[in-house]
């Protein structure tokens, strides 16, 4: 199988989707004749041309706002924001449309679109470029929201959300878009609402998302290095939550830590957390560890952007605190 | 406009009278709660404007929609039970008031939020576009909603790309409580289209004769050139902005003065003087007007709540 990066999965899926379906198109800053601003749309306006491949003015609200409108006609719109954080200024269009008017209208008109971006803590950033906000929409009846970690995810759940007939919000990161995978060539769906089992062990379930989930992999080859097992589940998909998965690896492992990139606050971390009590608390040898950031801003200053960040340590930390706790 | 049309929109208007006066007595009595913004003077607006369309045309408005709803051929017992909250609602009583839809008759909805249908109507007529389609949007709004952003975004797009939109107005001079004076830097709304280099025009909305004109001249000019416009339409609404408005900001003159241009009389007036009806056919026609409204009561009435299920239903495809 082709190794390739996760943002070449991407333009993989948008390239064969505007293909197969003259009703996708694509819109937002950037993504035609600059190539995408992470380069992600690179080469779809020469193939596709401007009518499929929309630059728009900087009008985040206008343009999603016009996306929902086409999607009420059946058109299926595909809007890049740059960053999520420039998804605040589009939320009445998404929140109080999108994700509101098939349940509105009794089912005559629903929203069948994507927005993408990239979501969550870059390089330096500083605090308004470096939100993480899936919770934000994991919390909006109405929307599904999935984050990929892996190429082969990537351009999977990107085909799978394009198809999708109710509004996907599609969460990139930015740190994850020169990472590299064996990818399938075939027309290949993820489904959303699967989570995949990334390795598997019996002593603590780690349970993460998006780049995240790449370090819950890195963190999990050194436990096992002191013979600690640990299982690795990727969500891959906040909204619907895959909660067999949750369920069934605590039964197996009985300690559970799930990693985010979020502020700890009302965050998707919390929900899971939540629905992991509400699932399988007979089954847990001790409380559930969260490892998110914690309750700042996004700090420019490099060393302070590194305390910010979750990293290994502070998970194997919480795997230590786990297994601390008698059975 | 021949003789028989004005008499289907005399007609079309007296409906939507008698249902938004009904629609009232019945908030009053607590048969629909929530939100209820009547249309009740504005008639000629939503007439006037939609029957100049296409079939395939499509139209969104504000959550003062249930005129726009009527204008559209959409089913008025689906539409009273609706805001009745009942299952067999157009919306399945999910929406209430301020979010009555139509597929079937193109009629893309009112909402809730203010200005929203100036964005989405930007992007129906960008679907039209992108289809090839020789089609041409309404987008439905007050004076209140020309002060959001999403106005002037979509103004700026619509422009920019071309979008076969009509941008309507209906300037009643009030955003609830506030008038436009106390809220406009630019209260000529029309003129704001030079910014965007679009066209921008005013009309007697009282008037039903003018306002077909002014939408046989433009609809069919927005469909062929793809320039969209934006159309400033002055009228009033008799009844305050939502049901529970006691209107402290207007005076009693003042309604009365808009009263006397009804737009209703005005067609009435018309039609009798040109020999269409006589004095009889007046009284026949409000009694069958009548009938239809009272049997869009019954009808919601009658009707049952929607099923515990319903609550989860049709949130997602």
């Amino acid at each position: 199988m082709p190794v390739i990066t996760y943002r070449e999965a991407l333009r993989q899926a948008l390239f064969e989707e505007l293909e197969r379906d003259p009703e996708v198109f694509i819109m937002g800053e950037e993504v035609a004749q600059y190539q995408g601003t992470f380069r992600v749309t690179e080469g779809l306006l020469d193939k596709f041309g401007p009518q499929r491949v929309v630059d728009t003015p900087i009008s985040e609200e206008g343009f999603t706002s016009l996306a929902v409108g086409a999607a009420m006609m059946g058109l299926k719109p595909i809007i890049e924001f740059m960053t999520i954080n420039f998804s605040i200024r589009a939320l009445d269009a998404i929140v109080n449309h999108a994700a509101k008017h098939r349940y509105m209208s009794g089912g005559q008109f629903g929203a069948p679109m994507v927005i993408r971006a990239p979501n969550g803590k870059g390089e330096r950033l500083a605090a308004q470029h470096s939100h993480a906000l899936e919770s934000w929409f994991l919390y909006m009846s109405g929307l599904k929201v999935v984050l990929p970690s892996t190429p082969a995810d990537a351009r999977g759940l990107l085909k799978a959300a394009i198809r999708d007939p109710d509004p996907v919000i599609f969460l990139e990161h930015a740190a994850l878009y020169s990472t590299k995978g064996e990818v399938g060539t075939e027309d290949e769906i993820v489904p959303i609402g699967k989570a995949a089992v990334r390795r598997e062990g019996k002593h603590v379930s780690l349970i993460s998302y998006s780049r995240m989930a790449q370090m819950c992999l890195r963190a999990a080859e050194t436990l096992a290095a002191e013979g600690i097992e640990a299982e690795v589940i990727d969500l891959r998909t906040l909204a619907p939550m895959d909660e067999e998965a949750l369920r069934a690896t605590v039964a197996r492992t009985h300690r559970a830590v799930v990693v985010t990139e979020e502020n700890p606050v009302c965050s998707a971390a919390s929900e899971i957390t939540k629905r992991i009590y509400g699932l399988a608390f007979d089954e847990l040898d001790a409380p559930v560890e969260l490892v998110t950031g914690p309750d700042t801003p996004l700090p420019y200053s490099r060393p302070l952007e590194r305390q910010w960040a979750p990293d290994e340590t502070q998970i194997i930390e919480a795997v230590r605190r786990t297994l601390a706790r008698a059975s | 406009m021949d003789k028989n049309e004005v008499l289907r929109i005399y007609r079309e208007m007296l409906v939507i009278r008698l249902f938004e006066d009904r629609a009232g007595v019945a908030y009053m009595q607590d048969k629909i709660g929530g939100y209820l913004h009547l249309y009740i003077g504005q008639e000629a607006v939503a007439c006037g404007l939609i029957s100049a369309l296409q079939p395939d045309d499509p139209v969104i408005a504000s959550y003062r929609d249930h005129g726009h709803y009527l204008a559209c051929g959409a089913d008025i017992n689906e539409g009273m039970a609706e805001l009745y909250g009942k299952a067999t609602g157009c919306s399945k009583g999910k929406g209430g008031s301020m979010h009555l839809f139509s597929k079937e008759h193109r009629f893309y909805g009112g909402s809730g939020i203010v200005g929203a249908g100036i964005g989405l109507g930007t992007g129906l007529a960008f679907a039209l576009k992108y289809r090839q389609q020789k089609g041409v949007c309404l987008s439905f709004f007050g004076d209140g909603a020309c002060q959001t952003g999403i106005f002037h975004e979509s103004m700026n797009l619509a422009s920019l790309w071309n979008l076969p939109i009509i941008f309507v107005i209906e300037n009643n001079g009030y955003a609830m409580g506030t008038s436009v004076d106390r809220s406009s830097s630019e209260p000529e709304f029309y003129k704001r289209a030079a910014a965007y280099r679009m066209h921008g025009e005013r009309v007697d909305g009282m008037d039903l004769f003018k306002v077909r004109e002014t939408a046989d001249r433009l609809i069919p000019e927005v469909r062929e050139t793809c320039r969209p416009v934006l159309l400033e339409v002055m009228t009033y609404r008799y009844r305050g902005h939502g049901a529970a408005d006691p209107g402290n900001y207007r005076t009693k003159q003042e309604v009365e003065e808009w009263r006397q241009r009804d737009p209703i009389g005005m067609v009435e007036s018309w039609l009798l003087k040109n020999k269409v009806i006589k004095e009889a056919d007046v009284k026949s026609i409000h009694a069958e007007v009548q009938a239809e409204v009272e049997e869009c009561l019954r009808f919601a009435e009658e009707s049952p709540f929607p099923a515990p299920e319903a609550l989860y239903e049709d949130i997602f495809a």
